[in-house]
């Protein structure tokens, strides 16, 4: 009978330690996977970075070529969907948190949460038919409005979270002082969360610098710079997707280097910005 | 004096209500965009769209069969693969590991979720494809080659690539809110465990009992994103529309076949196709994503999404 117990205690310590360390494997192995991907975009792409590949345009393949129209389509689409996405993802998340207790409110929580999971190649289809097929052509607006588009319910969600976290003590210290309640949002409120909203909006920014199936066939490509929004524009994304589908190796180099540009942006936002708030996203 | 706010009052308010509002009128936007410009197909082939098994642009022959199919498969395997590590990860993160490991870990797996898809489609391409071509591959057909899912060609570029690239794309975001789930279960019931006498793996199965809901909507979150994932998987999984039982040959997903055709269909007809089929991968991934959140909601009531973007 002692014996037997002594037995099951044994398993049960065993089972143990086994279960144990499995989890302790997992956490290993998943981030010895991320070291693995970001070692090799690093080994790879430096060895075909050059201060040229940075500011030239494609080019046939042999003749060279580079990526800074990309760099700038990117940059150019970036800021026009958070010129359109900031203000309105700032202002519903300012609603959600402060007059978004009921079920209106509950609603747009929801459908945000769930518009968030929807697949960004949907959205691009959307723009398409929405702005794409009326203006006849591709453009940097559209991809834009993309972008826009999956910024809006991100950061409204997080603005929301940080407007939560300031004390209400501060609403009502300053409501009692005779401020209007929009007084009160924009001058008291807004200012405590500022620094949490500005780490979801960069978040927010991170992740669409990396976006390409809605750009695909919102913005399309281009071999040129250009700065009309009107026009096809080139993005990193986009870039790299049809240099490492291209059938030669330099397009492959090619796409390596690019990669390294744009996960170094991306990765250094993510971590500059969640280095500096302690809060975890 | 209290007068004075009021106008101010109902302007910010209506401004802040149309801009959430808007978030509702996307959604309803979208749906409406997609079923207007997919009425001609919608029209023309009704509820047949989802079930033929042939997709011939140029003949005007559209089912949807071998993409749901490819879609199904590809975020099975990804599920398969990934929730038992990322299960496994939130336990070790929540349950066991000390603050000074948790927090570099944890960092570590965000930042997987920040490398963007087009990336891990090049990786995909270079790396997995060649090492499964070369020994993941071989090794699977010399133990398990009598199994029809390990059998033709092994060419690296198929459905396994592709599920094993979602598997990666979608272990961090199951991770995140797996954690959010343990961390939502009270400590009294891991105290009133630990003080019977089980060991340190009993708690953490009493803790996963309660969290079951919360963890089963973690993992339909992650099967919303398998779901939808586009870029990684349409650069390494063939784009081949076949309904084929073994993973080593080229398949096609809803998404990656939108991704690869949708620039070139001027055609009418196939643009509608395409757009019936986004329609239905949009609707999907809508009640998907929304079970989910009910399903997360109960354990952890304010999981916010956006931190798993």
């Amino acid at each position: 009978m002692e014996n037997t117990a002594a037995n099951s205690n044994r398993r049960r310590r065993l089972v143990n330690s086994i279960m144990t360390s499995l989890t302790a494997i997992c956490a290993v192995f998943v981030t010895g996977v991320l070291l693995l991907i970001i070692g090799y975009i690093a080994v790879r792409g430096v060895s075909s970075l050059s201060f040229q590949f940075l500011i030239d345009t494609p080019k046939p393949v042999g003749e060279g070529g580079g990526i800074g129209n990309a760099i700038v389509g990117s940059a150019i689409m970036t800021l026009l969907a958070a010129v359109i996405g900031l203000p309105v993802g700032i202002a519903a998340g300012v609603y959600l948190a402060e007059y978004g207790k009921n079920w209106f409110g509950n609603t747009v929580r929801f459908i945000s949460d769930t518009l968030i999971g929807i697949p960004s190649i949907i959205i691009g289809i959307f723009i398409y038919t929405l702005v794409v097929v009326p203006m006849g052509r591709q453009s940097a607006l559209a991809g834009g409005l993309a972008l826009a588009v999956i910024m809006i319910p991100i950061v409204a969600r997080t603005t929301e979270e940080m407007i939560k976290l300031v004390p209400n003590s501060m609403r009502e210290g300053a409501l009692a002082l005779g401020a209007p309640q929009w007084r009160v949002s924009m001058n008291i409120v807004l200012p405590a969360a500022a620094s949490g909203i500005a780490t979801g909006a960069m978040l927010a920014i991170a992740r669409i610098t990396g976006e390409t199936a809605p750009l695909l066939f919102t913005a399309l490509n281009s071999r040129f710079y250009n700065f009309y929004l009107d026009q096809p524009m080139s993005s990193l994304t986009v870039q790299i997707f049809n240099y490492a589908t291209g059938p030669f190796e330099v397009e492959h180099a090619m796409a390596w280097a690019a990669t390294l540009i744009l996960v170094a942006t991306i990765l250094l936002i993510n971590i500059l910005v969640r280095t500096l708030t302690r809060k975890r996203f | 004096m209290a007068q004075t706010g009021a106008f101010g009052d109902k302007i910010f308010r209506i401004v802040l209500l149309i801009a959430a509002s808007s978030i509702l009128l996307i959604v309803a936007a979208i749906f409406f965009m997609m079923v207007q410009n997919s009425l001609p197909t919608l029209e023309r082939f009704g509820i047949g769209f989802l079930f033929g098994g042939e997709w011939k642009p140029a003949q005007e022959e559209f089912g949807a069969l071998p993409f749901i199919y490819g879609t199904v498969v590809s975020s099975l395997i990804a599920l398969a693969l990934s929730v038992p590590i990322s299960v496994g990860i939130a336990i070790f993160l929540v349950e066991q590991a000390p603050r000074y490991i948790a927090r570099p870990i944890a960092f570590m797996v965000e930042l997987l979720a920040a490398i963007p898809s087009v990336v891990y489609g090049l990786w995909g391409i270079f790396v997995l494809a060649p090492f499964i071509r070369e020994y993941l591959g071989p090794f699977l057909q010399n133990y398990l080659g009598f199994v029809p899912l390990f059998q033709g060609r092994v060419t690296g570029i198929g459905m396994l690539t592709g599920g094993t690239i979602l598997a990666l794309m979608v272990t961090p975001i199951i991770t995140a809110v797996v954690r959010d789930v343990l961390e939502a279960v009270p400590t009294t019931q891991r105290e009133a465990a630990l003080a019977l006498g089980a060991t340190r793996w009993e708690t953490t199965q009493i803790v996963l009992g309660n969290a079951a809901s919360g963890i089963a909507g973690a993992v339909v979150l992650g099967l919303g994103r398998a779901i939808g994932e586009t870029m990684a998987v349409t650069m390494v999984i063939g784009n081949s529309p076949q309904i084929s039982a073994s993973l080593f040959e080229p398949a096609n997903t809803i998404a990656s076949l939108l991704a690869a055709n949708f620039a070139e269909a001027t055609d009418k007809v196939y643009l509608s196709a395409l757009i019936e089929i986004g329609l239905v991968l949009f609707l999907v991934t809508f009640v998907v994503n929304a079970f989910a959140k009910l399903l997360i909601m109960k354990v952890a009531g304010g999981t916010n999404s956006a931190k798993h973007v």
